[in-house]
Formats: structure tokens, sequence, C-alpha cells
């Protein structure tokens, strides 16, 4: 890759040397001095154009190769494949008009440099060209339309049928929090005034609501596959986004409202290991990881792929390490680590000595 | 009718004449009334200093983005204590992000861009002796100038500048605990802006009063150059939605110093519960972006004005489809005050909203199309004159097309969930307006410098240098972001370090860095050139690029009320290159361009407006 980089620089610097060269060559030949463009400029400017027609294309061909493979891997929730179809489709007709448009403007540019007595055509209107590409974006666009808004409706629809799990996610600066709404599957309510550090009440649940008594507080996020998740988002302080980009998911988390998403799982972490797109990035992850643990000499835990949720709306300082852990697993699994958790009622009730919370995880922030 | 206008002309010109003995340095330089001098003063504030500010921060985000947690001399020299060891701080990334772009976004793209060519043009244009009111277009700029001066003090406050992102969503921005920038930096942030607005007011009323008053006779609405519609209906959407931004800030003001909570409920920080209740941050969006979605056109149909101009005069033909170019732009208009919510899909608001403004955007996806369509055509069997001016103009339709095609993704609310807030967004808006908008601004300091300064010119092969090493960097930095953002990568992360996920890019991220440095060595040649031709450069013939505006009409030397003599009449629309008679010959020979002033000639017929 670096090589590469060398290369991309040499061949700018070619031709940073290859426009002096001509500019003291012009400025040899040519005694007009002007500062208008000459035939002479028109030619090689139009040459360029070709010539960045090309270059265009080629940058365009050297990131699919080299880049396609950075993008995510194979959605992780239901609704996630219908999104990726729309991108998918929405992508071939920008890259079809995109090469089209491009080669005509270039092509143009090149064919139709100037020439002293050259006389340009009077060309001023065209009432049925215009027509033309008027009505066919429309037609395209209206199409993605219907499609987009047919798409975004299902997926908006937040609804309790088919039994959803009910999950809140709960956003500060710089960490997130998940609460199960517990056996009823009903969250307790809560606000921030009722907070009480002091209690362990971190979230501030209603104590009297009794709702709220089973519901598990942890901070790590375990979903089982196959069973749609209502999330019900709050944040304490500032503007969060939950983003997990796996599950092609996000919504804002914003203080003094709730917000909703709501998604199906459809693998499992450990399926999601295997997939072959994720085993070569981790493969390759790996091995930079490794190269730079001995340039370095910082030690860089080999990685291992696992869903995450990221902030994504600026929310200060450590912004950019705000994340969690997110586990899909089977029912089974899912069920007994949910039994091993501690409710609200147990941590917050117990009058003895400090309560001790759920597994932190080691990820979230220090700072 | 015809009369009483020559004698009224005539009159101010006597009046204008007297004036121009009586200048001081004072009033010719600083407080200058003349329009073409608040637009040079507009172009070197708000282009060339507001401009390298900017851009500067720009390039050292991408270093520390490339080569993250490394030391650099020059993080210790320009960040000083937010760079110890010269080692970037989390919290001076994130300011530079916001100055980064509030700075290019209000003071380079608008007030530099609009506050050059609107002043400079639209009189000259239109054939006027000046503004409406020179002097409210005298203080809209120095209320522009204050603007920049407490925008850039704040750079230097104790606790840092503004570090909320240029949109400021509160309550990052309206509460102290939450981020150092969000104290007195974010004071001088919102009063800089409220004066901005001022600014941008008195300059837009003056810019619609003059357009609908000042025209000469003859200069119908449907013979004007496509350049005074473009400042002209950008004038409109500036005064429709600059007010509501300042409303917003007044309120975010209030509830930072005044305790009301517009904007603001339910809040726990630093372990207290604030006393905020009943407020909503997405009110703020709502306004916020009311003005912000506005403003991208705000900038960019300047610039696209301009490219038409340059375009056509360039290309030796008329613009194709003028009348559908005036449409579009009206569309445009219009259509860009009700997309405000797709930069809101996600924030909570009602998802039936979002299915209304996906259906919106993508509607603003057809004037677009149809101006991209009818640019390619007016370079078709054209006699493409390639100025450093023409170059920047293909450019621009080059890259509105690559980052305006992105926007159909962005623009559905069912794509734009997960690229939302992604560097697939920066890619895109860095495209479609900032660098769009930046090639158009060239592509006017190219084409307009001896307007400016009285018949010099730039050199053009220093000119071909700067089109062609930035535009390959341009497309260098932005086109592989793309792909950055579509691997998830959110914006505005100090660096990307905490996910291994995102470990693989970290090449991608070096070579966009690589571009951006190379391209910001590449704007010095402009400086460069600018400056130098300023003093030294050569002096051209009055109409260099022979065309057919009133501009060229005037003298090399710049004289009060524009022209020594009578306003010249206009016969014709701006476009009559190349216009051919009967015989298939020039309509004046062996001249392949027929000024708006030229009356028509025998048996001529006059076309298309």
């Amino acid at each position: 890759m670096s090589t590469l980089l060398i290369l991309v620089v040499l061949v700018l610097v070619a031709i940073a040397v290859w426009q002096l060269t001509k500019i003291f060559e012009l400025s040899q030949v040519k005694k007009v001095n002007t500062q208008i463009a000459t035939d002479k400029d028109n030619k090689y400017n139009g040459y360029m154009l070709f010539a960045f027609l090309v270059f265009i294309y080629g940058i365009t061909i050297f990131s699919f190769a080299k880049y396609a493979k950075f993008l995510l891997p194979t959605a992780g929730s239901e609704h996630g494949a219908e999104v990726d179809n729309l991108m998918l489709v929405s992508m071939i007709i920008i890259f079809i008009v995109q090469t089209i448009t491009q080669a005509l403007l270039y092509y143009f540019g090149y064919k139709y440099k100037g020439e002293k007595g050259k006389k340009a055509l009077f060309y001023a209107d065209n009432d049925r060209l215009e027509f033309i590409w008027t009505i066919i974006p429309v037609i395209v666009l209206a199409g993605l339309i219907l499609w987009g808004l047919y798409t975004w409706t299902n997926i908006m629809d937040i609804n309790d049928e088919d039994d959803p799990l009910i999950v809140e996610l709960y956003a500060q600066q710089f960490n997130w929090t998940a609460r199960y709404a517990g056996d009823d599957n009903v969250l307790g309510g809560a606000n921030v005034r009722l907070i009480d550090i002091d209690r362990v009440n971190v979230m501030g649940l209603d104590e009297a609501d009794s709702y709220a008594f089973d519901d598990v507080i942890v901070k790590e996020l375990h979903l089982p596959v196959g069973r749609k998740v209502n999330f019900k988002m709050r944040s304490q302080d500032v503007l969060h986004s939950a983003y997990m980009p796996h599950f092609r998911a996000q919504m804002n988390c914003v203080p003094g409202m709730t917000t909703e998403f709501s998604f199906t799982p459809i693998y499992t972490t450990e399926e999601m290991r295997q997939n072959s797109d994720v085993v070569d990035k981790v493969k390759r992850t790996n091995i930079i990881r490794a190269e730079k643990s001995l340039r370095t000499g910082e030690v860089l835990d080999p990685w291992e792929f696992d869903y995450i949720l990221l902030c994504n709306k600026i929310c200060g300082r450590s912004h950019y390490n705000m994340q969690m852990k997110i586990i899909v697993e089977t029912e089974e699994e899912y069920t007994k680590w949910i039994s091993e958790q501690t409710t609200f009622a147990e941590t917050v009730f117990k009058d003895d000595e400090q309560p001790t919370f759920n597994t932190v995880d080691d990820v979230s922030m220090t700072e | 009718m015809s009369s009483l206008t020559a004698q009224v002309d005539d009159h101010a010109h006597d009046e204008q004449e007297h004036h121009h003995h009586k200048d001081t340095f004072v009033t010719k330089y600083i407080f200058s009334q003349d329009h073409k001098m608040i637009a040079k003063q507009y172009l070197i504030i708000g282009v060339l200093v507001m401009g390298f500010i900017g851009i500067a921060m720009s390039l050292l985000m991408r270093m520390q983005l490339a080569w993250p947690g490394e030391a650099f001399l020059v993080f210790d020299t320009f960040l000083g204590k937010w760079a110890p060891d010269g080692i970037m701080d989390a919290d001076v990334y994130l300011a530079l992000v916001t100055m980064h772009g509030t700075i290019m976004v209000f003071f380079v793209l608008t007030a530099g861009l609009s506050g050059t060519f609107s002043n400079l043009l639209i009189p000259l244009q239109i054939g006027a002796r000046d503004m409406a009111s020179g002097f409210l277009n005298m203080v809209s700029f120095w209320l522009f100038f204050v603007a920049s001066v407490i925008m850039i003090i704040s750079l230097f406050v104790e606790a840092g500048p503004a570090a909320a992102g240029w949109t400021i969503y509160p309550p990052l921005s309206a509460l102290p605990m939450a981020q150092p920038g969000s104290g007195l930096g974010m004071t001088l942030w919102l009063s800089s802006m409220a004066i901005f607005i001022a600014s941008s007011l008195l300059g837009s009323l003056n810019y619609i009063v003059t357009v609908i008053n000042l025209r000469t006779k003859g200069m119908s609405m449907t013979r004007l150059p496509l350049t005074i519609w473009a400042f002209f209906v950008t004038a409109i959407i500036g005064v429709i939605s600059f007010p509501v931004l300042l409303s917003a800030a007044l309120m975010l003001i209030m509830d930072r110093s005044f305790g009301t909570s517009f904007f603001l409920s339910d809040i726990f920080i630093q372990g207290e519960v604030l006393h905020y209740q009943g407020g909503s941050p997405v009110l703020y969006e709502h306004l916020f972006w009311f003005l912000g979605h506005p403003e991208v056109y705000i900038v960019l149909l300047p610039a696209l004005g301009i490219t038409s101009e340059v375009m056509s005069t360039n290309a030796r033909k008329p613009i194709f489809g003028y009348r559908a170019m005036v449409a579009s732009i009206l569309a445009i208009a219009f259509l860009s005050t009700i997309v405000w919510g797709h930069h809101m899909f996600i924030s909570g608001m009602n998802p039936f909203l979002g299915s209304v403004f996906t259906f919106t955007t993508l509607l603003i996806a057809i004037p677009s199309a149809v101006k991209a369509f009818n640019y390619i055509t007016t370079l078709w069997k054209g006699n493409l004159q390639l100025n450093p001016a023409m170059l920047f103009s293909i450019g621009l339709v080059s890259t509105f097309i690559t980052g305006g095609l992105t926007g159909i993704i962005l623009g559905d609310s069912t794509l734009d969930i997960n690229v939302h807030d992604t560097y697939f967004v920066v890619a895109h808006f860095h495209l479609v307006m900032g660098i769009s908008a930046l090639y158009g601004l060239f592509a006017g300091v190219y084409h307009w410098f001896p307007i400016m300064f009285e018949g010099k010119m730039l050199n053009k092969n220093m000119g071909y240098i700067h089109f062609w090493v930035t535009a390959i960097c341009a497309y260098g930095v932005f086109f592989p972001m793309h792909f950055v953002g579509m691997a998830g990568v959110p914006r505005r992360y100090y660096q990307n370090t905490a996910f291994p996920m995102f470990d693989e890019l970290a090449d991608v991220q070096i070579l966009m860095t690589v571009f951006a440095l190379i391209a910001g060595a590449a704007q010095l040649v402009f400086v460069a050139n600018f400056i130098y031709s300023i003093f030294y450069g050569k002096i051209g013939p009055q109409n260099p690029w022979s065309s057919n505006t009133l501009e060229w009409t005037t003298p090399q030397k710049h004289v009060h009320g524009n022209w020594p003599g009578a306003i010249p009449e206009v016969h014709r629309w701006a476009y009559d290159y190349s216009k051919v008679d009967g015989d298939g010959e020039y309509i004046i020979p062996d001249q392949d361009f027929v000024p708006q002033h030229i009356p028509l000639q025998q048996d001529e017929e006059e076309l298309n407006h």
C-alpha cells in the first residue's frame, strides 16, 4: 500500500513537472505574452481534460478494487437486506449516470477545444431535449422514492406485534447502558430527576414503579437471534446517536424524549464470525495489528469480530470512543445470560453494603 | 420615459464626478461606499484571509486522522497548549472541525463568494452606477468584518473556541460543563454569527432592491445574465432563511445565559440535575436546518451562476436553455426551503415527516439534473477557450455531478439510516457544495480579475497548475472517502483507533491526507499569482474574454458610477455568441460575439428571450 502511495505521489510530481516544462516551453516559443488562452493552451488543456476523464475512471476502478472489501459485511438484521438492495440499485443507477455524464463533459471539453477561426454552433434551446432530461430523472426518481418510502415505512413501523423484546439504550457522556424490561417485558418509568448515584440508581428509574423492579441494567447488549427487538432510546445529557452499522440501524438519543428503533437480528455473533467476508477482514486486520504492535511496541490484542454500537452524534471530548459491545446469541444462551443478571430491585433495595453492578465492559471510557 | 432615465443618469454621473475629487484614503480604501471596492474587501477578507484559516485547519485535521496520536511540529506551533508535546488534543480536534465548518460555510462561501461577486457584478452587469444604497453596503461589509474578527478572537480564548460542530446542536453547545468549547468560545461564536446574519441581511436586501430597481434601459428580467439571476435568487433565499437562524441563535443565547428552556429538558450532567424542563433539541434542529439547507444553495447558486456566464463566454456559445436555467434556479430556491428535514431523518422526529422530506428532497434532484445537462450541452459543438476560469467551470460541473449523485442516497430516508453522519456525508457535501462552490469562486476570480484590478490579468500558466493539481487532489481526497463512510466510520471522530474494525482503513486515511496536503500547497500557487498580479499583472485588453455583458464596456480605470458617460442601453440578451445571420455570417463581421449594448442589426431576429 505504501508503495502505491509513493507511486501516486510520483505521478502527481510527474504531472507537475510536465506542466512546468510546458509553461517554460510556452513562454520561450510564444513571444506574444498574453494571459488569454491561445490555440496551444486550448490544445494542451483539451488533452488534459481527456486525461482527466481517464483519471476519474481510474480512481473509480482503483477505489473499487482496493476499497470495496472495506464495506460493511452482509446485514445482520432482517430489514438490512432490503436496505442493502435499495442501496445497490441506487448505486448502480448513480454509477451509470456518473460514467455517462462525466464522459460527455470531458469528451466535449477535449473534442471542441478552441481553434482560431473555428465557428461554434449557435444552439440556444431545444424543448424536446429539455423535456427528455427532465422526464427521465422524474421517472427514475419516482421509482426510487416509492421504493425508499415503502421500505422506510416498514422499518419505522415500530409495534408490539410478534412479542418483541423491549430494551432501553441509555446514552451519557461517554458510555452506553442498556436496560432490559425483565420478566414483565415492560420498562419501569424513569426520569433523570430520579437519578440517585448513592443508591446506584444511575438511570433514574422510578423506585416506586413495580414495573421497574425486574428491569435489568447492563453494560453489554445481548440479543437473542431471530427475535424482534424494540429499542427505546434515552440520553441524560447531550445528543448522542445509537449507530449499529452491522444492523443498518441508527437513531438519535435526545435528552427530554424517548426515541425508538426496531430490528430483528438474524445472525448470531458466532455465525457472523464464520461469514467469509468477516473472516477475511479479521485476518487482514490482525496482520495490520500485529505489524503495528511490532512497529510501535504498544501491544494490540488480536481482534475478534463483534457487533458494535457506536455513538454517531458529536457529544464531546471522547465521542470517538463511546461504544458498547453487542452479542447476538441463541435463545437458550440469551435466557441463561439474562437469568444470571441482577435486577434493579436486587441492586437498589439491598440495604447492606455497596451493591455491585453487573459486569462492566472494559471498553467503556476512562476519560 | 427614456429621456427622463437618461437625464437622471447624467445627473447621477455629475454628482459622482464631484465626489470623486473628495476621496481620501479612508473613504476610498477603508470606509468605501463604492461597490467595486467593497467587492475587493470581501474578496480579501472573506476569501483570502478566512479561506486561508479555514483550509489550514482542515489540513491539521487531516494530519491527525492519517497519523493519529503522532507528534508534529505544526501542531505544536499552531495549537500550542492544545497540542502537548506536539500531539493534538481531542478537544481541539473538535474545535478545528467546528471552526473549519463555520469559517468555510459562512465566512468564505457565503460572505466571501456572494459578497465579492454580487457586489462586483450586480451593478456592472445590470448597468447601474452603484448599489441601491452604497451606505448600507458599506455597513454590511463592516459588520461582516466585525463578525470575522470576533470569530477569530474566539480561537484564542482560554477554554478554546466553539467545538460542538458547525451545527452547534444543543445541549452540547448550551452547557459549558458538557465541553470546554461551550463556554466563552460558544458565546463569541453566537455573537459573531448574530452580527454576521445582520450583515448578510443588509447585503441581501441591497442586492434584491438593486436588481429590481436599477436595471438599465432595455435590461428586462429575461435579458439578465444568469449570474445576476443566481445572485438575485440567492439573496432572496438568504432573506427568507437567515432570520430563522438568528431566532435559533437568540433562543440558544437565552438558554445559555438566562435560564430559559427552549431547547433543553431533563438533563443530568456532572453529577447534578439541571433545572431545564420542556424544551427540545429537535426544535433547534428544525430551526437550524431551516436555514442550514437553503444555506447550501446560498453557497452553490452563485457558483452555478458564475459558471453559466464563464462557460457560455468561453464556449463561444449561448448558454443552452436560458429559460430552463432560470426556471431551475427558481425551482431549486423554492424546494431548498422545504427539504431541511432530510438532515433529521433519524433525529427522533416523526417518521412520517421523514417520508415527506424524502419526497421533496429527491424532487430537487430534477432541476439540478437539468442544470447539469444544460452545461454539458453548452459545451457541445463549442469553440472552447480553455482559460483557467473555463477549466474551473468544467471542474465545477464535474464535482457537482459526482457529489450531487450521492445526494440521491442521502436524501432517501431508508438509505440515510446507515450512512447518516458518516464519512459518506462528508464526501458528499464537500464535493457538491465545498469543492464545487470553490471552483465557482476561482472561476469568478480568474474571469473578473481584470474588472477588479483595473485591467490587470492573472497569470494563466500558474492558473493551469492551480487548476490541475487542485482537480486531481479534490477527487483524490473525496472519492475514496465515500468508501470510508460506507465502511461505517462516523464523522467528527478524533481518531478511529478505538475500533479494530476500522484498522484497515488507516492506509486510505493517509492517501487522502497526502492528496489534501498537495491540494493545500496548490492554493499557495493561487495566492502567489493573486498577490503578484495585483501589483505586476499584465494589463490585458479591455474585453479580454470577448464577453457580451456590460461590465466589459466600462473603462479599465475605475471611476465612480462605473461609466464615464451615459449608462449603455441594452438591446439583447447576454448570450449572442457565434450568432449568425441567414447567410451563415456573424452578425458583426469577423467578431463572434454581439455585446448586449449593440442594437439589433438590420434583418436580425431577436431570439430566445
